[in-house]
């Protein structure tokens, strides 16, 4: 689509765009760059040398059975934040959908993990679960759970699931209460007619045109896992105990800032852009088909 | 409302209300352990009722005032940081996409198709995947510990770029054309014809990107280093790191929660806007 009446000036929009330009010239174009370009270099500690290796970082990240793991343990914690996070507000929304009076009640009250921080959801589920001093790791002794997250990897990804699939509620359940509502009416007047009770018109009518929203929040879910969540990771677990909780993100920040291995982040940094421009892709064609829906 | 099922509706009933309570608790249990001092916490159970220190425990952690091994900077400071960058950026954000969108739909000119596309592919490069030549770029040009360098980095913006395009391209060409009999130079066009036409659309950008810009963690985490350009976000990991007998954790309890206020009302007063930024700026 285009406009059919323009502006004329040999200067003006060159001023315009400038700003944007630049920032984005300056601060992802020009370091994404150099992500690519280190990736095939090797650099001492105090980058005085830099020898060309070719694809030696990428070989050692595959041969590497820690950054392998990092994949399974990503792809765990991306996979139970998305299913959970989407199940959960699905159920909330489709009950604040059947609901008149106070449903904006609801929606106020739902809606406030959205504006918390991720470091601070951390910090927050940190405190209720840290085994000597949290109120919900005191109950869970009490009914004879020994729980641990410091020790214990599945205590620790535990708590970061939890707390991140309550930071991403609000959003999801938002997605889903607009998608519920643009559902014409009509349609589930006739199905009850019909004599369909709610559990079935919900699974032959209310759900089927609801996947479109579903799978947009699956890749967005994804994405928020993948990415967002190291706020969530530094913040409750620091990537432990040893690096069960350590996602890709988290290592590639690891490598490069406390481990200073350059070669290694900037590998790294590749292998996520990629991940990425995949995600990326799957959620523009899908937005396309919505557009056709 | 389809028919009339009140156990259903009573069910509906429970179920919400079991669900707030679940996603309302973490933040009560905040608000309680900020009004306790912090040795009645470290004795689990702590008591699920507010206690008495409330005014003490926000002085402590306004002031930085409060004990513990972590990190002791001044919440004050750190507010008036987080603030300064969310509004720049929510601010910096919607000016540079308004101008821009603006150049792209309204003007022709040689690459400007090229430069749309650079504007989208940043949406594939988060600061997540380029961390370590970012830090050296802002590094290099002295931004470290700056409030240039919280906000500049983060101020590209191709969804809110994408978002006034849009709307631009929604807007009659009848107004260019009335606007250009009567003399307006394209800017007077775009100042009193265009950016009062996307006041809806600003605001729900100005609230998404505000909170966006509140929450920051990576890229603070990495630029600042003395305790006086911490954003609050970052000041709250810094005082937990001692270990979590040692923490104040009624103090980071009430920088929590004053943390969580600015970008909670933001959400709460412009719920309206912030449904529909949220809604609009995804599609």
């Amino acid at each position: 689509m285009e406009k059919r009446v323009v502006f004329r000036s040999a200067w003006l929009p060159w001023a315009l765009i400038a700003p944007q330009i630049a920032v984005i010239a300056v601060f992802f174009f020009w370091p994404a760059a150099q992500a690519l370009l280190q990736s095939v270099q090797q650099a001492d500690a105090f980058s005085t040398r830099v020898e060309w290796v070719g694809l030696e970082n990428f070989v050692n990240l595959w041969n590497d059975p820690l950054y392998i793991k990092s994949f399974y343990t990503t792809a765990i914690f991306s996979t139970l934040v998305a299913v959970l996070g989407i199940s959960l507000s699905l159920l909330l929304a489709v009950f604040a959908d059947r609901i008149v009076k106070g449903a904006l009640v609801y929606r106020t009250f739902l809606i406030w993990p959205y504006a918390v921080a991720p470091a601070v959801a951390g910090v927050l589920w940190l405190f209720m679960l840290a085994p000597s001093i949290g109120i919900v790791s005191f109950w869970l002794r009490a009914v004879g759970l020994e729980w641990n997250p410091l020790l214990d990897g599945q205590h620790a990804m535990t708590l970061v699931v939890l707390a991140a699939v309550w930071k991403q509620i609000s959003y999801n359940f938002l997605f889903f209460l607009a998608g519920l509502q643009s559902i014409p009416k009509s349609l589930i007047e006739a199905a009850a007619i019909d004599g369909a009770r709610p559990w079935r018109r919900f699974w032959t009518i209310v759900f089927p045109l609801l996947t479109p929203t579903s799978f947009f929040l699956l890749v967005i879910n994804i994405v928020y896992a993948f990415f967002d969540t190291f706020a969530i990771i530094d913040a409750a677990t620091q990537g432990g105990p040893g690096k069960e909780t350590s996602i890709l993100v988290y290592r590639a920040y690891y490598d490069g800032f406390k481990a200073m291995d350059f070669g290694a982040s900037a590998a790294q940094s590749v292998v996520l852009m990629v991940i990425v421009v995949g995600l990326t892709v799957v959620q523009f064609r899908f937005v396309e088909k919505k557009v056709n829906y | 409302m389809v028919e009339r099922r009140p156990l259903l509706d009573l069910v509906s009933h429970l179920i919400l209300i079991l669900g707030v309570i679940v996603v309302a608790f973490p933040l009560y249990l905040t608000f309680v352990a900020s009004t306790q001092a912090s040795s009645d916490i470290v004795h689990p159970p702590m008591s699920l009722l507010p206690g008495t220190q409330l005014v003490e425990n926000y002085q402590a952690a306004w002031s930085g005032t409060g004990g513990g091994t972590g990190s002791t900077a001044p919440v004050g400071r750190m507010m008036f940081v987080s603030l300064v960058t969310a509004l720049v950026i929510a601010l910096g954000k919607i000016s540079i996409s308004l101008l821009s969108a603006f150049a792209i739909v309204y003007f022709r000119f040689p690459f400007r198709m090229f430069f749309f596309w650079a504007i989208f592919i940043t949406l594939m490069l988060p600061v997540e995947v380029r961390i370590g030549p970012t830090y050296k770029v802002v590094a290099d040009l002295g931004m470290l510990n700056t409030f240039a360098g919280l906000t500049v980095p983060l101020i590209a913006s191709a969804t809110a770029t994408f978002l006034f395009r849009q709307f631009f391209l929604t807007v009659p060409d009848e107004l260019v054309e009335a606007a250009r009999m009567d003399g307006a130079s394209p800017m007077r066009f775009f100042i009193d014809v265009l950016v009062p036409l996307s006041r809806t659309s600003i605001a729900a950008l100005f609230v998404i990107q505000f909170i966006y810009g509140w929450n920051q963690y990576l890229w603070p985490l990495l630029i600042t280093t003395s305790e006086d350009m911490y954003p609050v976000v970052i000041g709250i990991k810094r005082m937990i790191s001692g270990g979590d007998a040692q923490t104040e954790w009624s103090v980071v309890m009430a920088t929590a929660l004053l943390a969580m206020i600015p970008p909670a009302l933001v959400v709460v007063l412009m719920q309206k806007w912030f449904v529909k930024g949220l809604v609009d700026t995804e599609k």
